[in-house]
């Protein structure tokens, strides 16, 4: 069927990534990252920053509120959890169509203006609606306890035909329980669908549509296209993404708060798609994963284990390299994290993608690229 | 009426420092072309040099005075302030208004940390697209602000604001209502002038001295200023510093009104843009007018008669206007044409 099949080159790179993701556990334990919740993480965070990079790598459109859409999908997530089942799909389902319509009306209204006012306009909207969820809608977001399961809640599909057991039930699929090594498996999978979409995207007259729109709209419009229907669509798409992403996150912890809205949520979605190499399909990916990484392992590390890891230094530099280091890792690791990205926008400004392409191209004397010619200009 | 007169001057003062700060924004974006997210940052040093400078001139002597003794029967121990012993009891008038005062130590603090971040980092970034000056000056702000964490620790410190200005002021009496009708604290009058007046000044400065419309013209057309001799980077960056010292004053007057914490500039860095863009990209006067505009609807619509009427408008009013004025009238209140569209 065509609607299932790939260029040789992406198949090959689908069939790649897929073993990457898969063998996720084993790789990363070397980094001493492989304990399940972290790589739901990876996978979760890495379809929010595909989804994101549909919008921004291939429109230009530069959002600034993509995040509004990941806290709407939570929440439908946790709602169909409490009223129908703990079924995983349905949540997914939901959470994706109830985040799409959002994404419509806040598309349809933000699409009208382009450039910074674009960004400022999804800024607004998603801080309207941080704002609101901490405060008039408490009804349907419980405010700052955050929604959760309850041990009333009527699920109404599960109890047709099981009794309520004692304690709060776990998300499954068909039964069986996603918690652990089990959610990352099924969060990859989803990770694995999503990226066979976006390459189907990247791939489809659709997407160098989108990438007309990006270099230059004008002419598109000259030519006959109206091009707000087609960037609108890709916003809805990117917002899907989201709403499923967010969907994840209430699958392997079923809790939604606000604060996933709240635009420091969007910029570091933006962070890692820049981080990774705007308009590329691994990119964001990448740099999804680097930031959780960094979130999550660099933020625990202490003098302890600095000193284990420094143990080759002789004894009068050891303290002194322990004690400058200690100041990067544990409380201060987002020190290393700003410093990061602005070396990696000083020195690499394509992203990990084009370091990446440029030790390729060190391999590849015979036959070198055009210097800057794959480097993805994001518009603003 | 006095209830509307009082929101509108309670407006007045995060008017004015959301102007202040879109200000500097604006003559950063307007000047250089570059869209600065460390902006918000240099408020937060500027509040800061208060914290540094009130340290500064606290130093303490511990002198152990063996005549007296405490309650406990050990030797008291008399603290004499440094600026005490130094300049007498005109130290202890330093320490009390050192709020005001450490603007003098704010303006060549960050006149130089503007400066150095100009010629350091910002200027490689002229020609870069703007998603990369963002992300370059988002990353320079999350430096920043952990340094200061570093240094200050993670709680915020509360700086006194002077004796003489705490208090009410009755500024209903000096416009004719009864004596008491309408008060309104001092300290947040003194903050609107102040931003008054350095906004005229930042605006006497750009119209009438030759250097300000110098400026002007690069803003205008950079390339022909440049072809005509001058250099119109050096100018450029004297603003970037510029824009850093009023960022500073900013954040070291409002310290009495929020006590410093090291992430304060990203809170208040959203909001200046949404009134940048409000304002129009580019536009000085767009810049104040729109910093005013909703800091005066935010403190209308934290009124109980308004929140009774649409719960919640007191937390989404600035983001409403911002979404309203950017449909209505697509580059903001003041903004020209073609800027930052593409």
């Amino acid at each position: 069927m065509a609607l299932f099949q790939l260029s040789r080159r992406d198949a090959l790179i689908l069939a790649l990534f897929a073993l990457v993701v898969v063998t996720m556990p084993v790789w990363t334990a070397p980094f001493g990252a492989n304990y399940p919740g972290l790589m739901q993480k990876f996978a979760i965070y890495a379809i929010f920053a595909i989804g994101f990079n549909i919008l921004f790598g291939l429109t230009g459109y530069l959002s600034f509120g993509h995040a509004a859409f990941l806290g709407v999908g939570s929440y439908t997530a946790v709602w169909s959890f409490k009223l129908l089942t703990m079924d995983a799909l349905p949540a997914l389902l939901l959470a994706v169509v109830i985040s799409g319509l959002f994404a419509l009306v806040i598309g349809f209204l933000s699409l009208r203006r382009s450039g910074i006012y674009f960004s400022i306009l999804t800024l607004a909207f998603a801080q309207m609606s941080y704002n609101l969820a901490y405060s008039v809608l408490t009804p349907i977001t419980n405010g700052e306890t955050s929604l959760q399961l309850t041990l009333q809640d009527p699920r109404l599909i599960d109890l047709a035909f099981t009794t309520r057991g004692a304690g709060l039930p776990t998300a499954s699929l068909f039964g069986v329980t996603l918690s652990g090594l089990s959610g990352f498996y099924f969060c990859a999978v989803v990770l694995l669908i999503a990226f066979f979409f976006a390459q189907k995207v990247f791939a489809s007259p659709f997407g160098m549509m989108l990438r007309g729109i990006k270099s230059n709209q004008m002419r598109m419009s000259y030519t006959g296209f109206n091009t707000r229907p087609y960037a609108l669509t890709a916003f809805v798409i990117s917002g899907m993404y989201a709403g499923l992403a967010g969907a994840l996150l209430a699958v392997t912890d079923p809790l939604a708060g606000a604060e996933r809205m709240q635009w420091t949520a969007s910029g570091e979605v933006v962070l890692m798609t820049i981080l990774g190499g705007v308009g590329t399909l691994i990119g964001p990916v990448m740099g999804a994963w680097l930031i959780k990484y960094f979130e999550n392992i660099f933020s625990s590390f202490n003098e302890g284990i600095l000193s284990r890891f420094f143990d080759f230094i002789p004894a009068p530099l050891h303290d002194t390299v322990v004690a400058i280091a200690s100041k990067f890792v544990g409380e201060g690791w987002q020190l290393t994290l700003g410093l990061l990205f602005v070396l990696v926008v000083v020195f690499l400004p394509g992203g990990i993608m084009e370091g990446v392409r440029r030790i390729g191209a060190l391999f590849r004397r015979g036959n070198p690229p055009k210097a800057g010619a794959m480097r993805v200009q994001p518009a603003e | 009426m006095d209830a509307i007169l009082a929101q509108l001057l309670n407006g007045l003062d995060k008017g004015g420092a959301y102007a202040l700060i879109a200000l500097g924004l604006t003559l950063v974006f307007g000047t250089l072309g570059v869209v600065n997210f460390a902006h918000g940052a240099l408020f937060m040093l500027g509040a800061f040099c208060a914290v540094t400078f009130r340290y500064l001139i606290t130093l303490e002597t511990v002198t152990v005075d063996p005549t007296q003794t405490t309650a406990w029967g050990t030797a008291l121990e008399v603290r004499t302030p440094l600026a005490q012993t130094w300049f007498g009891d005109w130290g202890a008038v330093l320490i009390d208004w050192s709020v005001p005062l450490s603007i003098l130590l704010a303006i060549p603090v960050m006149l130089v940390i503007g400066i150095v971040m100009e010629r350091g980092l910002i200027k490689h970034f002229y020609k870069r697209p703007h998603a990369e000056q963002i992300l370059v000056t988002f990353g320079l702000a999350i430096v920043l602000q952990e340094i200061v964490k570093a240094i200050f620790g993670p709680n915020p410190i509360s700086q006194a604001m002077p004796t003489a200005l705490r208090g009410a002021a009755d500024v209903g009496a000096l416009i004719g209502l009864a004596p008491g009708a309408l008060t309104y604290p001092l300290w947040r009058l003194v903050y609107f002038l102040f931003s008054a007046g350095v906004i005229a000044a930042v605006f006497g400065f750009l119209r009438f001295t030759t250097f300000g419309m110098v400026v002007r013209a690069g803003m205008a057309d950079r390339e022909t200023v440049g072809l005509l001799g001058i250099n119109i980077d050096r100018r450029f960056t004297i603003m970037f510093g510029l824009a850093a010292v009023v960022a500073g004053l900013a954040g070291v007057m409002y310290t009495p009104l929020l006590p410093p914490n090291y992430h304060q500039g990203m809170d208040f860095l959203v909001l200046s843009f949404v009134v940048v863009v409000v304002g129009g990209m580019g536009s000085l006067p767009g810049a104040v007018a729109a910093g005013f505009l909703l800091g005066i609807l935010q403190s209308f619509a934290s009124m109980n008669q308004i929140k009774s009427i649409l719960p919640g408008i007191d937390q989404i009013i600035i983001y409403l206007t911002a979404v309203v004025i950017l449909l209505v009238r697509p580059r903001g209140l003041f903004g020209r044409r073609g800027m930052m569209e593409n």
